[in-house]
This record gives structure tokens, C-alpha cells and sequence, in this order.
């Protein structure tokens, strides 16, 4: 990675935050327990690093890094959504 | 293929995008869940296309224990245990960030086709960092939720001093790490220091702080994703990574104007650093009579209310009292009576914790209240019952400048015409300060559990 390659990510990880902000702002207090939850399990998309670790054909150290990283980050995605579907479920206008 | 992969991550990406743009309105809200679920499962079938995935088994092995646990979890947790699940997988989200980093640089060690440059190898010290540091500090998070570590304010010798020591390592490490990649234990040691650093830093936030840890931690949790899509140059991971961080943030910022206090002073533990003195407090709250009442009477002066706003906290939380509470909703509805909830950004013990424990108790939405939107209405309410909250309602922090809690925003619940508040005892709250309320002329105390206390007030009520 070069260093303007480098800056290219910058660049998207920055104009991600305002998107970020932007919508955030509008998420009204009484759903901010399942934002939580639905943002983290979100988070859990490192999965997808997870598995580009485990998938080497060669048997390594970062296979076994990856396959614990793969169980990790999918407790996180099936279990964020989950809990977060659980959650939202609940909550019914009169 | 490449280019396969790289739109799908694109759709990935914006369906995430719609799906917390969808949690604005609790109507959408469940849409929006499902829309990031299937961002993130487009995510992860385009992945196993990736050339360099070769192998299906550890895959596989990862995913099916890793959705076992995450389902079983997900059902089984009681709404009040919310924050300490939420506490738990921002810990398995970092501690997969750490791992990846680590999975990446041992895939550069052993494969002379990866290669490692000064920018690789920032992003694996920033990635490894800040996913050790989420990790343990959020299993420490929930440990202390779940009861398994004290939830006080743990001071130890040197406190700050020896943290900023480790943080001083981890950067003196990382730039050595920068220059000379290939010594491998010095990547170990920079992931050791921040597994200890991340339990020493949330080892001194008390209890009723942690909506504010647990929002720091969600923050550091979709970062530390952002740090690894730096590690793989994956924009999808920045981008859900941003998405994340934005979002702690902004809890976090909003929890702390909660509180009035600094993020640094949440951080650094405890009220202690508001410069309270514990006897002097005490002492000016201890004049006056205190008003208690039982269930008869009060039935009789909820009979004569028109208006009566619920104000809880994480007593009813404690108590598991949102359906007694529900019940006292039926009754007084059912008598004609108007009835809403005015709750405090920091009420129990996460961001929006009392709006889930009243949403499983079937308590409509419209009915729950944000402080600034309820709290110029308490003037015109005849009755303001205060179920389990403590600090949040306490007066003093409008006027009484020695209080630690001065300046904070509280409902203002001694405005309403009578104040009913329901607690076990006379016990101090988190602050650890009497309150003044308990002591003023239209407060009445209504002792007991808060779910036996409640149920038998609506029996009271039916009866009456």
C-alpha cells in the first residue's frame, strides 16, 4: 500500500463519519438501546477479515487466529441482529 | 471477480446506511434491522468468493460455534441484562479486530507473497490497540453489570500514572514495531500491554457511569473494525467501522451532557473529582420531616390526580418491575386519567435502557418522554411518581453549588403538584448524597420493592 493508497481510505473513513453523524443525530432516545445493539453487530462485519484469515490454504498460526476471530465476530453479527430484532419488536405504537 | 466482490461490498455498504437511517422512527425501525442484516450477509457469501479463501472447514467450524452461541444468547437474555449483553459483543468485536490484525501480520510473516510497508504495519499497532483495549475493557464492562465485579469506583495506587506509563509503551512500542516489523514479540507485548490497559481503564467507572462506558466501548468496537479495514484496505470495514464509531460517540457525548460531566472525568472515575465532602452534604438534606404514606392513601390520591407522569430509573430496572408498572398504566388509563413517562438520558444503566424495559412491558412509545420534552410539563401535573431513580430527580443539582452533582439536567419532578417516590429506603443514590426531595412538603415517600410496592398499589386503586 502506497501512501496515496493509503489517503484513498482515509478519505472514505472520514466522509463515513459524517454520514455517520448525520444520520445518528436523528435517531430519536427511546431507540438508542437497540442502536446499540443493531451498530454493534454492524461492527461485527470485521467477520469478513475473519474469514479472508481462516480460508488460507496452508495451515498456520493465522488460521487458528482467524478460526477464534470467526466465532468471536459472529457472535457478534447473529447475536447483535438478533437481540436487536428482539428488541425492536417490542416497540408498538398504542 | 475482484469486481464482483468489490460492488457487492458497495451494496453491502449502503444497505447498512439505509438501515440505520431506518432506526429514526421506531415505525421503520425493525425494516432498518433487517436491511444492515442483509448488508452484512451479502458481506460475507461475496467474502467465500475471495481467491485468496481456499479453505471451507475452519470457516465453517468458526461460524456454526460462533451462531450457536450468538442465538442462544440473544434469546436467552432477559431485557433488564441488555447492557451487559450489549457490553459483551462490543468485547467479541474487538477481540476479533485484535485477532485478524494478529492473523494478518503472521500472513505476512509466513508468505513471501504478502509484504508489509510503514502503513501496514501503523494499521496492525492501531488495530491490535484498539481491539485488545475494547475487549477486555468491555468484558470487565460486563462483569461489572452482571454483578461478577464490584460496581464501584475501583481506585488502585498510581492509577493514572501507570496507565499513561502503558499508553507511553504501546506508542514507543508501535513505532519501533513500524520500523523493524519483522520482531514479532514486540507485536505480542503491544497486544498484552493493551489487554491489561483495557481492564485498568474501565476497572474505576462505577455503575451508574457505565452508559457511558458501554458507549465509549461501542464507539472503540466500530473503530477498531474501521482500524482493520485500514489492515486489509477494505473500504466496507472503514465505512461500517465510521458508521459504528459515529455512533458511540455521539451516545457518549450525549450520556455525559447527562451528567454535566466531562468525558475525562467519567474516564478518570468516580463523582470524587466534582470535590464533594461526603458529611457536610449529608447534613444539609437531614432537615425536615419525611412523608410516608401505604397503598390505601395513596390509592385515594391517585383517585383525585388527572395528570401523573412515571418517572423511572434503574430501581425498576433492579426490581423487574416494568410490568407492575404496566398494570398501574391500565388502571389509571382505565379511570381517565392521563398518564406518560418522562425518562432521563441517563437513567439506568445504558442509553435508552428504560424504553426497552418499558417496551417489553407493552407500554406504547408515544407515551415515553425525553427530559426536554416533558420537563416544562410537570408544573401542570398533579402527581410525579418517581419509581427507582434517585440522583436524576435530586433538586439540589439546580441551586446547591457544594453538590457534586450541581449543574447536571434533572427532571424536574418537585414542580408537579405532589412528588410519589418509591424506594426500599432512605439509602443514598450512585452520588452517594442525600436528596433534598425526599424532605420537601409535596414529597410523599412510598416505601418498598418497587414491583411488590406497585402491585399492590394498583390492587388499591381497582378497589377503590
Amino acid at each position: 500500500m502506497d501512501g496515496v493508497g493509503i489517503l484513498m481510505l482515509i478519505y472514505v473513513f472520514v466522509l463515513a463519519i459524517f454520514v455517520g453523524f448525520e444520520l445518528i443525530t436523528k435517531v430519536p432516545p427511546t431507540l438508542h438501546t437497540p442502536l446499540m445493539s443493531g451498530s454493534n453487530a454492524i461492527s461485527g462485519i470485521t467477520i469478513v477479515g475473519a474469514i479472508l484469515s481462516a480460508g488460507l490454504h496452508e495451515f498456520t498460526v493465522s488460521t487458528i487466529l482467524g478460526l477464534i476471530a470467526m466465532i468471536f465476530a459472529t457472535i457478534n453479527v447473529v447475536g447483535g441482529f438478533l437481540v436487536t430484532d428482539r428488541m425492536l419488536k417490542m416497540f408498538k405504537k398504542k | 471477480m475482484r469486481i464482483f466482490i468489490e460492488i457487492s461490498y458497495l451494496i453491502s455498504s449502503i444497505l447498512f446506511i439505509f438501515g440505520i437511517k431506518s432506526l429514526a422512527s421506531p415505525k421503520t425501525a425493525r425494516k432498518g434491522n433487517f436491511l444492515a442484516a442483509l448488508g452484512m450477509f451479502i458481506a460475507i457469501v461475496v467474502t467465500l468468493l475471495d481467491q485468496h479463501v481456499l479453505t471451507y472447514e475452519w470457516i465453517l467450524l468458526g461460524f456454526v460455534i460462533g451462531a450457536f452461541a450468538g442465538t442462544w444468547m440473544a434469546l436467552k437474555v432477559p431485557m433488564t441484562g441488555m447492557p451487559q449483553m450489549v457490553g459483551l459483543l462490543n468485547g467479541f468485536g474487538g477481540g476479533a479486530s485484535m485477532l485478524v490484525a494478529f492473523s494478518e501480520y503472521y500472513k505476512i510473516i509466513n508468505f513471501p507473497q504478502f509484504t508489509y510497508d510503514y502503513q501496514t504495519s501503523i494499521t496492525i499497532v492501531l488495530s491490535v490497540l484498539i481491539g485488545a483495549v475494547t475487549f477486555t475493557g468491555s468484558l470487565i464492562a460486563f462483569g461489572k453489570l452482571q454483578g461478577l465485579v464490584t460496581g464501584k469506583v475501583v481506585r488502585y495506587p498510581l492509577q493514572h500514572p501507570l496507565n499513561a506509563l502503558l499508553l507511553i509503551a504501546v506508542f514507543a512500542g508501535g513505532v519501533y514495531f513500524v520500523l523493524n516489523p519483522s520482531f514479532q514479540w514486540l507485536i505480542i507485548s503491544i497486544g498484552i500491554i493493551s489487554l491489561i490497559l483495557g481492564v485498568l481503564l474501565v476497572l474505576p467507572i462505577g455503575g451508574a457511569d457505565m452508559p457511558v462506558a458501554i458507549s465509549l466501548l461501542n464507539s472503540y468496537s466500530g473503530l477498531a473494525a474501521s482500524a482493520t479495514g485500514f489492515v486489509l484496505q477494505n473500504n466496507e470495514l472503514i465505512i461500517a467501522g465510521a458508521l459504528v464509531g459515529a455512533s458511540g460517540i455521539i451516545l457518549t457525548n450525549i450520556m455525559c451532557k447527562g451528567m454535566n460531566r466531562s468525558l475525562m472525568n467519567v474516564v478518570l472515575g468516580g463523582w470524587e473529582s466534582a470535590g464533594s465532602t461526603g458529611p457536610a452534604v449529608s447534613s444539609v438534606a437531614q432537615k425536615g420531616q419525611v412523608k410516608s404514606v401505604d397503598a390505601e392513601e395513596l390509592a385515594m390520591i391517585f383517585d383525585a390526580a388527572e395528570s401523573v407522569i412515571i418517572v423511572p430509573g434503574y430501581g425498576m430496572a433492579v426490581a423487574q418491575a416494568q410490568h407492575a408498572v404496566r398494570d398501574l398504566v391500565n388502571v389509571l388509563e382505565a379511570k381517565g386519567k392521563k398518564v406518560r413517562f418522562a425518562i432521563h438520558p441517563v437513567a439506568g444503566r445504558m442509553p435508552g435502557h428504560m424504553n426497552v424495559l418499558l417496551a417489553e412491558a407493552q407500554i406504547p412509545y408515544e407515551k415515553m418522554l425525553a427530559m426536554e420534552e416533558i420537563n416544562d410539563d410537570f408544573p401542570n401535573t398533579d402527581i410525579a411518581f418517581v419509581v427507582g431513580a434517585n440522583d436524576v430527580v435530586n433538586p439540589a443539582a439546580r441551586h446547591d453549588k457544594n453538590s457534586p452533582i450541581y449543574g447536571m439536567p434533572i427532571l424536574n419532578v418537585d414542580y408537579a403538584k405532589t412528588v410519589v417516590i418509591n424506594k426500599r429506603s432512605l439509602n443514598v443514590g450512585y452520588a452517594g448524597i442525600d436528596n433534598e426531595l425526599f424532605f420537601y412538603p409535596n414529597t410523599l415517600m412510598y416505601f418498598g420493592d418497587a414491583k411488590d410496592a406497585i402491585t399492590k398499589l394498583v390492587h388499591e386503586i381497582k378497589n377503590y
